[in-house]
């Protein structure tokens, strides 16, 4: 017997649905057994991170809460993700983004009202725009890989952070702790009557139709999906690759920034060194488990707020720390990147040969 | 009986997702007889001698070798057992020299030394010119052939398996080809040739064995057939001459490129240097050449996929264009099919629709408000598929799904039914079959007839002779004085292709 991969004729449609909740369940199985086998209930342990949130209804505030983040940043690394480009670095952009929102709410003093709290949300994308403009323009001018340059500035965003919230930032009255003064109640992200739901929440449940036009639609979703395919035919179609590589890196750090703002401006409402809480690496995570569709950006990163709240949950009722929730975010990645080929391949098996001849 | 046949195929069938690629094939070569493998592309060909080297086992039928039964394991057994063969495109490490790229083709483990007084033995033997210790980057394609020859040589084959070998010689070169394949032939070693130049069958090989869908048509003597009757049995029908109107002037200058120079690509690519010509309204002008000499970087600087810093090195209807980018330059009218089908004429993994934005979407109003009308898209993909009769579902068919030649009709067609007022295309009709290939010409013609300025790139010189109203040929990124194809003479087109130049001849 041999097993063979064949081309499809053509993407598989069905495949493309299937892996990624294919992916999902192989996580959840494998968990089972290998917590099983070290000697924690397994069970137990899947059902609260992948099923209890979502049958607890007080736990779906906290759900749409961590969701909003992680599609609004996976949608924009999607579109550059389509482009061949691939930002690593939307932690980063998010972290910069929450950064220059504070700066002008802090600017503000305690003037607020709608047009500052619009301001702090502009200043949020323009500030993670930016922060990916540096690889972009690296990638462009110099050939620098955007991986590496993205994922580096990562880094300094943190000491950029932490120079800020621990310097000229601090809170004076905060007794000394490295951390922003809570914003006043006039610079904050409307809140949905008796919740915790922000105004973001409804922008990350729209944002998705808005991409699907753009990606499936417009000519410049057309440009990013030629240059993505080959950036030969981009050329000989009239398309400029450079311009699409800028194009797509700063919007994927804009709609980080507006993440960062948004997380900044409606959950936690002042920035302190544990802002980054790894949304931004979460979200690719997101993007590919969503197979780079807007929608299913929507769906996956339900999935992945799913499992940062059940994780939390499981701390608790079965006592295993919260990163566990990582290592189950980690393996879906995993499995939905090995799945891949079975979209645009089947498995054969072509049993022996009767008679092989001499 | 006689002597068994070196080679029996009985009964031989391989079946691929949607196709039959070779139905019930039969056909027996005999020691030192030169065989003519015939059919257009898609015809079963290269799947059959897949199958005798060993990189494809058949579903149905048997193999025969000296009248033995055998099972062609993989490449290493098909040389094992005698069977060698030279492939359409060179496997060759550019950066190596000559004895290094046969030495990492061997088998067995031969001393430097050893094989470089071997080499030398062969080339003394078969006349062939080589220098082994030359880097392979520096050698023309006609050398690096001789490099794939040489390898199989060594092997003292008992059958040479030839794919396509003349399609990037020049006529000088195929006639040193041909001697030395008629020399292995007289010494036993049969060979196995596969072409659909007609001509060259006639002049070297004892039989055709003619393939058409995967299936036999027809065994016969390339002596007693004429290139005609071989040609219509290959494509099963009648072939159609070219109509054109007879007495034809041409219009005003169209197409005007000036002193055109353009720097290398890579370390591999061909820069241009100082190119001149002028394309006439409703001319056709060929540009022959052998592979490599810089037919991809003139297509680029003439479609805007690469720009010149001189504006006037490319003139449009008296609009200098030269630095201009490829999507302004089709806003003057330029239109372009480049060599490479997959990947830069056409998005493979997009529809067919998709791939009609490409280079559709200006000239004929796809986008509006900077959205993409998918419906006009459609409409277009699907007149064009109709024009030109692509074998394709429809419309929403993905490029990657066509055969080579139908996408070329395909990529074609977008670019003639946008009737561009210049029209620059590079192997027009590559990997098209002979049906197909006439259409294709005969669009081209219709399409000059209207006023439209024609460049032709193409390494077929049948092609450009009995297409074009006037040709030159380009060498080392330079082009020759343009001949009209009337008074032009095959012996020095030959010499040009080969690199001598008429100025040169005299200066030494």
């Amino acid at each position: 017997m041999r097993i063979k991969l064949e081309k499809r004729r053509e993407p598989s449609l069905a495949m493309l649905v299937a892996t990624p909740i294919a992916s999902v369940l192989l996580t959840m199985l494998i968990g089972i057994v290998v917590f099983d086998l070290i000697g924690i209930k397994g069970f137990k342990a899947v059902v609260d991170i992948f099923l209890s949130p979502l049958l607890a209804s007080y736990k779906w505030q906290d759900v749409a809460l961590k969701a909003a983040p992680l599609v609004i940043i996976a949608l924009g690394l999607s579109m550059g993700n389509r482009a061949q480009v691939w930002n690593i670095g939307a932690e980063g952009q998010y972290v910069i983004g929450a950064l220059c929102s504070a700066g002008v709410g802090i600017a503000f003093g305690q003037t607020g009202g709608f047009f500052v709290v619009l301001l702090m949300i502009a200043a949020g994308v323009a500030g993670g725009g930016l922060w990916a403009a540096v690889p972009a323009w690296l990638r462009t001018r110099f050939n620098v890989n955007e991986i590496l340059s993205s994922l580096m500035l990562t880094y300094i965003s943190f000491q950029v952070l932490g120079y800020l919230v621990g310097g000229p930032w601090k809170d004076p009255n905060g007794r000394n702790f490295p951390a922003t003064a809570p914003l006043a109640d006039s610079q904050t992200l409307p809140v949905w009557p008796d919740s915790t739901v922000h105004l973001g929440v409804l922008i990350a449940l729209i944002l998705p139709f808005v991409f699907w036009v753009i990606m499936a639609r417009s000519e410049f979703g057309y440009q990013v999906r030629v240059v993505g395919s080959s950036a030969t035919a981009a050329r000989h179609g009239g398309f400029d690759s450079k311009r699409t590589i800028w194009a797509t890196l700063i919007i994927g750090g804009a709609m980080a920034g507006l993440a960062g703002a948004f997380e900044f401006t409606g959950v936690l409402h002042k920035i302190d060194l544990g802002f980054a809480s790894g949304y931004g690496f979460t979200a690719i995570i997101v993007a590919f488990l969503g197979r780079l569709n807007p929608f299913g950006c929507l769906i996956a990163g339900i999935v992945l707020a799913v499992t940062y709240v059940g994780g939390q949950m499981a701390q608790t009722s079965v006592h295993i720390p919260n990163s566990t929730a990582g290592i189950f975010q980690a393996m879906m990645l995993f499995f939905i990147l090995a799945s891949d080929i079975l979209v645009r391949y089947r498995i054969r098996v072509i049993p022996t040969a009767k008679a092989a001849g001499v | 009986m006689a002597s068994p046949a070196r080679l029996e195929l009985t009964g031989i069938t391989k079946r691929f997702p949607g196709v039959l690629a070779n139905d019930n094939v039969g056909f027996s070569v005999k020691p030192g007889e030169i065989h003519a493998l015939l059919g257009e592309n898609g015809a079963g060909k290269s799947t059959l001698v897949k199958m005798i080297y060993g990189i494809m086992q058949p579903d149905a039928g048997e193999i025969r070798w000296d009248g033995q039964r055998i099972n062609v394991a993989n490449p290493k057994a098909a040389r094992k057992l005698g069977i060698g063969m030279v492939f359409q495109h060179f496997s060759l490490f550019e950066a190596m020299t000559v004895l290094e790229n046969i030495a990492l083709g061997m088998d067995a483990k031969i001393p430097a030394r050893d094989l470089e007084s071997r080499i030398l033995a062969v080339m003394g033997q078969y006349g062939l010119k080589l220098e082994p210790h030359r880097i392979v980057s520096t050698l023309s394609v006609g050398e690096r052939q001789r490099i794939e020859i040489v390898r199989a040589l060594l092997l003292n084959p008992k059958l040479l398996i030839m794919d396509e070998p003349t399609s990037v010689l020049t006529p000088q070169e195929v006639e040193q080809l041909f001697t030395v394949l008629r020399k292995l032939a007289q010494e036993g070693c049969s060979i196995l040739y596969i072409s659909h130049k007609l001509h060259e069958i006639k002049a070297l090989c004892d039989t055709a064995t003619i393939l058409r869908g995967g299936k036999l048509v027809d065994t016969c003597d390339p002596a007693v057939e004429t290139s005609r009757s071989m040609a219509e049995k290959m494509i099963g029908s009648s072939l159609k001459d070219i109509s054109r109107v007879a007495g034809r002037a041409f219009g005003a200058t169209k197409l005007a490129v000036q002193a055109l120079s353009l720097a290398a690509d890579g370390p591999f690519g061909t820069a241009l240097s100082d190119i001149s010509f002028n394309v006439r309204a409703g001319e056709l002008f060929g540009v022959a050449g052998v592979a490599g000499n810089g037919q991809n970087a003139l297509l680029l600087a003439l479609s805007g996929e690469a720009t010149n810093a001189d504006p006037a090195s490319v003139t449009v209807d008296g609009v200098a264009v030269g630095h201009m980018q490829a999507r302004a330059r089709r806003g003057h009218g330029v239109a372009s099919v480049p060599e490479e089908r997959n990947g830069h004429a056409a998005v493979p993994i997009f529809t067919l629709a998709d791939n009609a934005v490409l280079t559709a979407r200006d000239r004929l109003g796809m986008v509006r408000a900077g959205l993409i009308d998918a419906k006009a898209a459609r409409t277009y993909a699907g007149e064009v598929i109709e024009a030109f009769a692509v074998k394709a579902t429809g419309p929403s068919a993905m490029a990657e799904s066509l055969s080579g030649g139908n996408l070329q009709k395909y990529i074609m067609g977008r670019e003639i039914l946008q009737k561009p007022q210049v029209l620059v295309v590079s192997q027009p009709t590559w990997g098209v079959d002979a049906g197909a290939a006439a259409a294709i010409h005969q669009a081209l013609v219709d399409l000059a007839a209207t006023g439209s300025a024609i460049v032709v790139i193409s390494q077929d010189l049948d092609e450009l002779l009995s297409l074009c109203d006037t040709m030159a040929v380009i060498n080392g990124g330079r082009l020759s004085r343009p001949m009209a194809v009337a008074e032009a003479k095959i012996d020095e087109i030959g010499l040009l292709m080969g690199g001598i130049h008429g100025e040169a001849a005299h200066a030494h």
